[in-house]
């Protein structure tokens, strides 16, 4: 038999080690996923969905408070970060001269490379020490400004592509540059758009640490946007680190509930941003 | 004669580039001027200094003077929006709005600044549509993409659309240069009616699509005005000899 060649011994090394590094990447995700769905999905039950915790000691109740708390948090941080990143990213595409256009996206990729912690420190500043009570509203603050980046950067990539020639068809027409904007570029980068938010959202749902000292959680259903708010990565932390062996099966079934929204999420965004030329 | 639109020693500037240098033309009201030239030599950027579509690039600096009706558009008071209303525009490549149907493209100058009566825009469709001889060939499918029209099709869309905001002048832009010969044509009879109504100036790279359509014609080269007469006089017998060399395919 014939020695392999120095050449295809080399080959078969760098192959080698290629498919290692693959399933380097891949398996942390299937293990953490496979671990969560083991640990939490004998603890989910139609109670989880519909109970808050209960007191130390009773067995049983649920994170349905996070849960709400989580969508009101997603839902306020939206309602401040998608326009701002949607209409900051047209002010870029747009009408931004080339000076002012850079110092915005260098101001972005610093904002979105800022430790989440700090953004919370940020909004427990801005909110939480002005209104002297921890709150909704702060925690959505926080979050809005994780949001902003995110949804200004990919918002910007995708109205970059938009051919100039619409842009032209509509002014033709006289039809004022802000109304093109909104109606014509934006309308056709919609897709991208939503692929970039739906990230976004992905990414703030699990956020714990800038709710640390802005929502604060919250045992209890909150009344009011100016109270504390139970979110879902909150309890999950909370109840991770408690030592009551009910909290913990609690904090997997949170766990996974939270990692089956953001696969959810990603796969929403990802098929909406798939290449129509690839199909 | 009567001029509808007066170019008046109009200069562009792309940065460090001078694009286009003291070129001056008058464009009569109801006829169609050509401006032909050699690939660069700045007839499109004349043209889009018509409608102040250089105004969307901030690198671009226009100076003299374009006058519409007496009025210069340059002038500080003047809106150019109301101006791109005034002055429609046709370009190149077939522009429709990919996320709208036929009807909502017709209109599209009318559904993108506010709201129009359903009568109202059906009339509007069905007039502009039959003004560009398209209406036959699309009436029963108006619901439909106009990515599914031809690239002809897709063209005359383009301009029924452009008529549809009744414009007063029309620039086209190498508006058959994306074509096949059998939309040109019907592209060039379509101009030859349009001058009835509007004042049409269109560019154009090749010299017989001028010497076919147009009443006058302006020669530019390198940026500057070399002559501009009637399109008779400048295919026939032309003042100088760049413009004959141009014209008799000596270069270009």
């Amino acid at each position: 038999m014939r020695m392999p060649s120095l050449r295809s011994l080399k080959s078969a090394l760098m192959t080698f080690f290629m498919a290692a590094a693959t399933v380097a990447v891949l398996l942390p995700l299937v293990i953490i996923f496979a671990h969560i769905v083991k640990m939490g999905f004998s603890s989910l039950s139609p109670d989880f969905f519909i109970h808050i915790p209960k007191p130390t000691g009773e067995s049983g109740g649920g994170m349905a408070n996070g849960m709400a708390g989580s969508c009101i948090l997603i839902v306020l941080a939206s309602g401040l970060g998608i326009p701002v990143g949607v209409f900051g990213a047209m002010y870029l595409v747009e009408y931004g001269g080339s000076r002012i256009s850079n110092v915005i996206r260098f101001a972005a990729d610093v904002l979105s490379g800022v430790p989440s912690i700090i953004t919370g420190m940020v909004a427990y500043t801005l909110m939480v020490v002005p209104m002297k009570s921890f709150s909704a509203l702060a925690g959505a603050v926080a979050l809005a400004l994780i949001m902003i980046p995110i949804v200004l950067r990919t918002t910007e990539e995708q109205l970059k592509m938009v051919p100039d020639t619409l842009r032209e068809a509509s002014l033709a027409l006289g039809v004022p540059l802000w109304r093109t904007s909104l109606r014509v570029t934006l309308r056709s980068a919609t897709k991208g758009v939503m692929t970039g938010i739906l990230l976004a959202i992905a990414r703030i749902s699990g956020e714990t640490a800038p709710l640390l000292f802005t929502a604060l959680g919250n045992q209890f259903w909150s009344k009011k946007l100016t109270e504390p708010i139970a979110a879902m990565p909150l309890q999950i932390f909370n109840f991770a680190i408690s030592p009551y062996e009910d909290w913990h099966r609690l904090a997997w079934a949170g766990a996974l509930v939270l990692v089956t929204l953001m696969f959810a999420l990603s796969l929403t965004a990802r098929y909406l941003g798939r290449n129509k030329y690839q199909s | 004669m009567n001029a509808k639109v007066n170019i008046d020693n109009l200069n562009v500037h792309f940065g460090s580039t001078h694009a286009v240098k003291g070129v001056s033309i008058d464009v009569p009201e109801n006829t169609v001027t050509a401006i032909i030239g050699p690939s660069g030599c700045g007839k499109s950027t004349v043209l889009r200094s018509l409608n102040r579509m250089h105004d969307l690039f901030p690198q671009a600096r226009v100076t003299g003077k374009v006058l519409l009706d007496g009025g210069d558009i340059y002038d500080r008071s003047v809106d150019p929006v109301a101006i791109r209303r005034r002055i429609g525009m046709v370009f190149q490549k077939p522009n429709p709005f990919p996320a709208m149907s036929i009807h909502d493209n017709v209109i599209a100058g009318y559904k993108l600044i506010g709201r129009l009566k359903k009568s109202d825009a059906d009339e509007i469709v069905e007039s502009s549509l039959r003004r560009v001889a398209l209406w036959d060939e699309v009436k029963d499918r108006l619901k439909s993409s106009a990515m599914e029209l031809s690239g002809g099709q897709q063209q005359r869309l383009c301009i029924a659309r452009t008529i549809a905001v009744k414009p007063e002048v029309i620039l086209m832009d190498e508006p058959c240069s994306a074509l096949d010969p059998i939309s040109t044509v019907k592209i060039e009879e379509l101009i030859n009616e349009l001058k009835e109504r509007y004042t049409v100036v269109i560019v154009t790279h090749n010299m017989q699509q001028a010497a076919r359509v147009s009443d006058y014609t302006a020669f530019l080269y390198m940026g500057e005005l070399i002559e501009c007469d009637t399109t008779r006089k400048i295919f026939t017998n032309p003042e100088k000899s760049q413009t004959e060399d141009y014209i008799t395919g000596r270069f270009g």
